[in-house]
């Protein structure tokens, strides 16, 4: 009853040329790949604040990027932050911040900014126990839904998320990648194991790794419209300031010059181009990888670090002769959604494993229309979620025992009172 | 006749815009009068000028303006000009800002810009009151003054922008009125021409809440309020007596974080192979910035 299905890695994007006379291996944490990864990604402007598990992203590029040429700046607080680096960004820099779960709803105020005047940059959150400040520094995957929904009013939004130092580094390139061709922001939504865990990585030289200039798009300066409606893709190019066009960028739904509007024809138009940006990007944007979902009866679907489990999770349990497959999200948002749907139609039970009280199966959920028995593994407490849970999981009757300790199966109990 | 020179109305945006956003008479119209004449009278390219703006009435005049124009949120204009002059030190970039959008919600910010020393122009019209909102007390509405949330007259303390400003660093700091307004050209003319941060704040007339409010009367009014309660810096001080000063308090000789910046870049380059990948970096902003 298996089906077969097309995983999509990073790898088949193809932005790093692997050299094997050109690699250089490290052994190094997450925070520190991501910086060296954003240099290699053209990185020109880093605007942050220090918040712990994220600041050896700004520490590392404190000392590298003055060697580039570049501009790093510690601002006032992480609204400044994000609002440097737009400003930059129009300025035809590609630039990044990075921060963490209380930065990051700081953040959320001008991540909307970036979204509604299409402005491309790269927002680093490695995630850490929440809510507000939380459990510094412990592990937590609760940001899901912030990174989503975080800013007001309906927009489309791009979330990353590596569970390997080694996709830290690829996802930073193809981060900023996403940012400068769909103009849009982009999340790295990275966890605090990931982000201080020690790995081996194999870098590129710069010279390998294929990098897309917004500028290298040829531009009538005299006619440009910086929200033209009517380009095929979606996506008009974005001319710095200073280039000659004089155009008008404002946080006002605009017109396709930028003007402020209220023209309900002229919202329709931006809400419908916005749409085709992303519809017609999505086969690029959509990130997978699946396992041993040939012959599945039972599935794994899950992200970020709690992948990691969830991948010796479904080993122990082959070795065990249950037929268990993995599907590993690295895009989270916009949500692969064929993917999920294939593996519910053709699994009995899906597990979630979360390092929050039930994120990602709400989505999952929300796609189950084929009956299939959806279970979560979570844990909000600091602790990382272990492959033995998922098995116990697997193991789990429909209703979970009521004697269950602890967050695990807190989600479907939660379910259960809702039901009744 | 032939035009030599561009005047004044070339560098607003022609038709669509208008009319304004603005109530008749409100000092709004003076101060972006003032910054033109200003970048005219320096003989800036208007490709090279970059205007910022918060929210509020006064955020609403970059759309007018015919330069590169960023219209931020709430407060945050100058950390959105602070990036985007570090990724163009070659614009001038002029922040305009209300006493809201500076001092209240924006004050971190301000007090930080003025810290960093960032070569940027913040003009903030203080108007001692919020006008789009509907008339409500703001961080310079004086003690006693009447908004539509202090109805009881104001219990704060006011804040003194310029003081602020010059106590926070900001290499040049100004203020004129809007009844005075070439002394108020004049004194954005000399901000523009600072390396460093240097603030302007321009007194402006909100007749719509704060002359209706607390009596003082219509635009007219509120001008005149504005020649006989201010005074020169250096008038002598019997003279003045508590009458707000007019002028250029701080005059600073400075060259700010930009230079600063490229000094750091300078000691952080060790190797010769940073040299070799600066030079490579440095032909493609030239590709950036080049025709």
């Amino acid at each position: 009853m298996g089906v077969k299905l097309e995983s999509k890695p990073i790898s088949r994007l193809g932005y790093i040329r692997w050299k094997p006379e050109n690699i250089v291996y490290g052994f190094q944490q997450g925070n520190e790949t991501c910086a060296e990864g954003s240099i290699l990604a053209g990185l020109d402007f880093y605007g942050g604040y220090p918040i712990t598990p994220s600041s050896e992203v700004a520490e590392v590029l404190s000392v590298r990027m003055p060697q580039e040429g570049s501009v790093f700046v510690q601002m006032e607080d992480e609204i400044a932050s994000m609002a440097s680096i737009i400003g930059a960004s129009l300025g035809g820099a590609r630039s990044m911040t990075a921060t963490s779960g209380p930065g990051f709803s700081l953040m959320q105020e001008n991540l909307g900014y970036a979204v509604i005047a299409e402005v491309p940059c790269v927002l680093v959150n490695v995630q850490r126990l929440g809510p507000s400040t939380g459990g510094p520094t412990s592990p937590a995957q609760g940001d899901v839904m912030q990174a989503r929904w975080g800013t007001h009013g309906d927009h489309p939004i791009i979330a990353l998320s590596p569970s390997t130092i080694q996709e830290v580094l690829e996802l930073t390139i193809v981060a900023f990648d996403f940012a400068e061709r769909l103009r849009t922001p982009v999340i790295l939504l990275m966890d605090e194991i990931v982000a201080h865990m020690r790995e081996k990585v194999a870098f590129p030289k710069p010279e390998d790794v294929d990098i897309f200039y917004r500028e290298n798009i040829p531009i009538d300066v005299e006619t440009y419209l910086p929200y033209d409606n009517d380009v095929p893709e979606g996506v008009p190019p974005l001319l710095s300031f200073g280039e000659g066009s004089r155009y008008h960028v404002t946080g006002l739904l605009h017109d396709p010059a930028g003007f402020p509007t209220q023209n309900k024809k002229e919202i329709n138009a931006w809400l419908d181009r916005i749409k085709i940006k992303f519809e017609k990007a999505m086969d690029r944007i959509l990130l997978y990888e699946i396992y041993n979902m040939e012959d599945a009866e039972e599935a794994i679907i899950s992200f970020g670090i709690s992948a990691r489990a969830g991948l010796e999770a479904m080993s122990l349990a082959r070795k065990q002769g249950r037929k268990v497959g993995m599907l590993k999200l690295i895009t989270i948002w916009p949500l692969p959604e064929e993917p999920i749907k294939k593996i519910l139609q053709n699994v009995k039970k899906v597990i979630v494993p979360e390092m929050n009280l039930g994120q990602l199966i709400l989505e999952i959920d929300r796609l189950n229309k084929y009956g299939c028995q959806v279970v979560g593994v979570n844990k909000a407490d600091g602790d990382i979620i272990r492959p033995g849970e998922i098995l116990k999981a697997l193991d789990r009757d429909e209703t979970p025992p009521e004697e269950e300790s602890g967050n695990q199966g807190l989600y479907n109990q939660l379910k259960n009172c809702i039901r009744i | 006749m032939e035009r030599t020179a561009p005047l004044s109305i070339d560098y607003l945006r022609p038709h669509k815009q208008f009319p304004s956003v603005w109530c008749p008479g409100c000092g709004d119209g003076i101060v972006l009068g003032a910054i033109i004449r200003a970048i005219q009278e320096l003989g800036l390219d208007k490709n090279s000028v970059a205007m910022v703006s918060g929210i509020g009435c006064s955020g609403r005049m970059p759309v007018y303006a015919d330069f590169n124009t960023l219209h931020t949120t709430h407060g945050r204009a100058l950390a959105f000009a602070t990036g985007l002059k570090l990724a163009r030190p070659d614009l001038n970039v002029i922040v305009i800002m209300g006493d809201g959008d500076a001092m209240a919600i924006g004050g971190n910010h301000f007090i930080h810009t003025c810290r960093r020393n960032i070569n940027l122009t913040a003009v903030v019209i203080n108007n001692r009151i919020y006008g789009m909102t509907g008339g409500q007390c703001s961080p310079t509405t004086p003690t006693g003054n009447l908004a539509t949330t202090s109805t009881y007259g104001n219990i704060d303390q006011p804040f003194d922008i310029s003081h602020i400003a010059a106590v926070a660093g900001a290499s040049f700091v100004g203020r004129s009125t809007v009844f005075h307004a070439r002394e108020l050209q004049n004194i954005v003319q000399q901000a523009i021409q600072k390396k460093g941060f240097a603030v302007v704040e321009a007194l402006s007339n909100c007749h719509t809440y704060f002359g209706r409010l607390n009596k003082i009367g219509n635009a007219p009014q509120m001008m005149e309020w504005f020649k006989n309660n201010t005074a020169p810096l250096l008038m002598d001080p019997d003279k003045r007596g508590d009458k707000i000063t007019r002028g250029v308090f701080v005059d600073k000789d400075s060259t700010g974080f930009v230079d600063h910046y490229n000094q750091l870049v300078e000691k952080a380059i060790l190797k010769k192979e940073d040299l070799m990948r600066l030079k490579k970096r440095r032909m493609r902003r030239k590709f950036i910035t080049g025709k």
